[in-house]
C-alpha cells in the first residue's frame, strides 16, 4: 500500500524532470534572484577593491608608504582592510542567505520530493 | 651568527620526538578511520557526515601549506610587505569559493570537480580533461611541497654540511624527508581515505595554528604588545629602512632607467594577485572537501570557519615574518636558507632563548618544526586524495569501464591510484630537489585559475555552455598557462631558472601566467561553446533546480 511520504528518514528519490519540471515554476525564478542579489554586487565590489588594493601595491607607492601613525602606513591599513570586508562579506552573506534564501530553498526542496501538499 | 647550526643534540632530539609524537597519533586515527571506511561515498567524501567545524579545519589544514607558513613568513622576514600582499590574495580568494562555488557545487556534484562539469555534458571528453587538468594542479604543488619538505627535515634537524645525525648527513636526510613525507601521505589516503585523511588534517590544523599562535604571543610579548614598535624594529633592522614596509621590495620591483623591465614586473605582480585570487576556488583538492558535509547549509559554514581560521593564521605570520626580520635578521636567515624559508624555526629559537633560556628556545623550536612538519603532510595528504579521487571515478569508473565499475571496484582502484601517484611524487621529488621549484605552487593556482574556475562557473551559469566549451576551456587555460611558464624568466635565461642561465627560450616576460593564460581559458570555453550546436537546457535545468535547492543531492551515508 502506498504510504504519504513523510520527513522520516532520507526523503524519497526523484527523477531528472522533476527536478527539471521546477525550474521555470516563478518560486524558483524568485529563488534564482534572491541569489543573485546578493552574489553579484559581492562578487563584482570584492574584485574590484581587491584589484584597486593590488593596482596601488603597484603604481601608487609613495601613497602606500604615507605613514599614518607611528610605524603603520597606509599599505598596511589597506592590507588589513581586505582581512576586514573579507570576514565581513562572508558574515553578510551568511545573514543574508539565512534570512533571505534558505528558507526559499528549503521550501522548494521539500516540494520537489514530497510533492505540494505533504507538508 | 648561525642559530640553527648550534642546536645541540637535546634539542634535535626533542624535535624528533615532537615528529615521532604526532606521525604515531596520525596513524592510530588512519587505522581507525580503515575499520570505518566501507563504500566509495566513505572512500572519497568521508560519508558526508562532517560537521562544520571539522571540515572549516581541515579546510585551512589543506590550505595552510609549508608555502603559505614557511613561505610567507620567509617572504615577510626577508622583503617585508609583499609577503603581506601574496597572504591577501590567498584569503580574499575564498569568498569566490564561498560567494560562487561551495554550496552549488555540494548540492550538483558527488566526489570530484569533474562531476559537475560533466553533469550536462559528454562523459568521456569532459572526464578525461578534468582529470588531467587535476593531475596538473596536483602533481605541481605536491612536487613543491616534497621538494620543501625534504629540505626542511634537514635544516629543521639542525643537519648542516659535513653533519650527521643518526649517521645520515644532510643530502641523506633531505631524501628520507622526501620518502618519509610520501610513504606517510600514502598511508593516510590508502588505509583511511578522507575519513582519516579529514581527522589527521583536524589535528595537524591544531598542532599549526597553536605553534604559531604561541611564537606570535611571545614575540608580541617582547615588543610589549605594540605593533608599531615591532614594524620599526623590522625596518630599521633591514637594509631597505622604512621602505621595508611598503609594496615593492620583492614583487613588481622598479628596475631604475629600465622602464620596460619596470613595467613588465608590475604588471607580473598583477599576474600573480589574478591567479591568487582566483585560483583557490578552482583547486581539485579544496573543491572535494565541500563533499565531506550534509548539506549545502554545511559547505557554507564550513568555508566560513576556513576564512576565519586562515585569516587568523595569515595575520599570526605577519607578525611572525616581522618578528623574524627585527629578532633573528635577513643576514642570519639567509645563511641558513636563501629562501628564507627557516624563518619561523629560527625565530622560535630566537624567542624562546630570550623568554627563558636555552631549553625553552630547544622546546620552541621543536614545536614550531612540528607545525611545519604538520603544513606539509596535511596538504600533500590533501592533494594524493584529490588525484586518487579523479583517477578512479573519473578516469578509470567513468571514461575506461563507462559507469560500469562497481562501489568496491572503484575503492579498490583510488586505493592503488593513491599509491601510485605517491610514488611518482616521491620519485619525481627525489630529482627535482636541486632544482629552483618554488614556482610550481604560483603556477598550480594558475592553472586552477585558468583551466577550472572559468569552465566551473560556466557549467554552472551559463545555460548554452557544452561539451566542446568545457574541453577547449579546460585544455585552452591549461596549455597556456604551463606553456608561458615554460617560455618565462623562472623556466630558463636568468641563474635562478628551473634550467639557469644556459639555455634561453624566454620570450615571454612575466614569471606569473595568469594575467595571460585566465583570460585565454575563459575565451577558450566561450569559443569552444559557440562552435558547437550542442545545447541541453533540460539537463541545465535539472543541475540549476539541483545546485540551487538541493533537491536530489547525495546524501550523507549512516551506518
Amino acid at each position: 500500500m502506498a504510504t504519504t511520504p513523510t520527513r522520516d528518514g532520507p526523503p524519497p528519490v526523484v527523477t531528472d524532470d522533476q527536478l527539471a519540471a521546477m525550474h521555470d515554476d516563478p518560486r524558483f525564478v524568485d529563488l534564482k534572484r534572491r541569489l543573485f542579489r546578493f552574489i553579484v554586487p559581492a562578487t563584482i565590489g570584492f574584485l574590484a577593491w581587491y584589484l584597486l588594493y593590488v593596482l596601488l601595491s603597484a603604481y601608487a607607492r609613495d601613497f602606500m608608504g604615507t605613514v599614518v601613525f607611528g610605524n603603520i602606513n597606509v599599505a598596511l591599513l589597506l592590507g588589513l582592510g581586505q582581512f576586514v570586508s573579507t570576514f565581513g562579506i562572508a558574515w553578510a552573506y551568511s545573514r543574508y542567505t539565512s534570512r533571505n534564501y534558505d528558507p526559499q530553498a528549503t521550501e522548494l526542496h521539500d516540494a520537489v520530493h514530497y510533492g505540494e501538499d505533504a507538508r | 651568527m648561525n642559530l640553527l647550526a648550534q642546536q645541540t643534540e637535546t634539542g634535535r632530539t626533542l624535535t624528533f620526538a615532537l615528529f615521532l609524537l604526532m606521525v604515531a597519533a596520525t596513524l592510530v586515527i588512519t587505522v581507525w578511520a580503515r575499520k570505518h571506511t566501507r563504500d566509495a561515498t566513505d572512500f572519497h567524501s568521508g560519508g558526508r557526515g562532517f560537521k562544520p567545524w571539522q571540515n572549516g579545519f581541515a579546510i585551512a589544514s589543506d590550505y595552510m601549506s609549508a608555502a603559505s607558513f614557511l613561505g610567507i613568513a620567509g617572504i615577510i622576514a626577508l622583503s617585508g610587505y609583499d609577503g603581506f600582499l601574496y597572504s591577501i590574495g590567498f584569503l580574499v580568494a575564498w569568498l569566490v569559493a564561498l560567494l560562487l562555488v561551495a554550496e552549488l557545487l555540494r548540492n550538483s556534484g558527488r566526489f570530484t570537480m569533474a562531476d559537475v562539469l560533466s553533469f550536462r555534458m559528454r562523459q568521456r571528453p569532459v572526464r578525461t580533461a578534468a582529470a588531467i587538468s587535476t593531475m596538473s594542479v596536483s602533481i605541481f604543488y605536491l612536487l613543491a611541497q616534497m621538494v620543501g619538505a625534504g629540505a626542511l627535515i634537514a635544516l629543521l634537524l639542525g643537519i648542516k654540511e659535513g653533519e650527521t645525525f643518526l649517521g645520515m648527513d644532510a643530502d641523506v636526510a633531505s631524501n628520507v624527508g622526501i620518502v618519509f613525507v610520501g610513504l606517510l601521505m600514502i598511508l593516510y589516503v590508502a588505509l583511511g581515505g578522507m575519513k582519516g585523511t579529514t581527522w589527521v588534517q583536524i589535528v595537524q590544523a591544531i598542532v599549526l595554528l597553536g605553534g604559531a599562535a604561541l611564537l606570535a604571543l611571545l614575540v608580541l610579548a617582547q615588543y610589549g604588545f605594540n605593533i608599531s614598535d615591532l614594524l620599526g624594529d623590522a625596518a630599521s633592522s633591514s637594509a631597505a629602512g622604512a621602505s621595508f614596509l611598503e609594496p615593492g621590495q620583492r614583487y613588481g620591483v622598479e628596475v631604475a632607467g629600465d622602464a620596460t623591465q619596470t613595467m613588465w614586473n608590475k604588471l607580473d605582480l598583477i599576474s600573480l594577485g589574478l591567479a591568487l585570487v582566483l585560483g583557490t576556488a578552482g583547486l581539485p583538492h579544496i573543491l572535494i572537501r565541500f563533499y565531506t558535509v550534509p548539506d549545502s547549509k554545511s559547505a557554507r559554514k564550513s568555508v566560513n570557519w576556513g576564512i576565519g581560521l586562515i585569516g587568523s593564521f595569515y595575520l599570526l605570520t605577519l607578525v611572525l615574518g616581522f618578528g623574524a626580520a627585527a629578532m633573528v635578521g635577513a643576514e642570519a636567515i639567509t645563511a641558513q636558507n636563501p629562501a628564507g624559508n627557516t624563518a619561523a624555526p629560527q625565530l622560535a629559537q630566537e624567542a624562546g632563548e630570550a623568554f627563558g633560556g636555552s631549553t625553552v628556545g630547544a622546546v620552541l623550536l621543536a614545536i614550531i618544526a612540528s607545525a611545519a612538519f604538520a603544513a606539509i603532510l596535511s596538504t600533500v595528504a590533501g592533494l594524493v586524495i584529490a588525484s586518487s579521487s579523479s583517477l578512479a571515478h573519473d578516469l578509470y569508473n567513468s571514461v575506461i569501464r563507462r559507469g560500469a565499475a562497481t562501489d568496491r571496484e572503484e575503492v579498490v582502484v583510488a586505493k592503488i591510484a593513491a599509491i601510485g601517484v605517491g610514488i611518482v611524487a616521491i620519485v619525481l621529488a627525489i630529482f627535482a630537489q636541486t632544482l629552483n621549484v618554488a614556482f610550481l605552487v604560483a603556477l598550480a593556482f594558475a592553472v586552477a585559475a585558468s583551466a577550472n574556475l572559468p569552465t566551473l562557473l560556466l557549467s554552472l551559469f551559463w545555460k548554452r555552455f557544452n561539451t566542446a566549451g568545457a574541453v577547449w576551456g579546460i585544455y585552452g587555460g591549461l596549455i597556456s598557462a604551463v606553456g608561458l611558464v615554460i617560455f618565462s624568466p623562472v623556466f630558463s635565461s636568468t641563474e635562478r631558472s628551473l634550467l639557469g642561465e644556459g639555455v634561453d627560450i624566454a620570450w615571454f616576460p612575466m614569471s606569473n601566467p595568469g594575467l595571460v593564460s585566465i583570460p585565454l581559458g575563459l575565451i577558450c570555453a566561450v569559443v569552444g561553446t559557440l562552435m558547437s550546436s550542442e545545447s541541453r537546457p533540460d539537463r541545465f535545468a535539472t543541475l540549476q533546480v539541483r545546485a540551487l535547492t538541493g533537491a536530489g543531492s547525495e546524501r550523507a551515508v549512516g551506518h
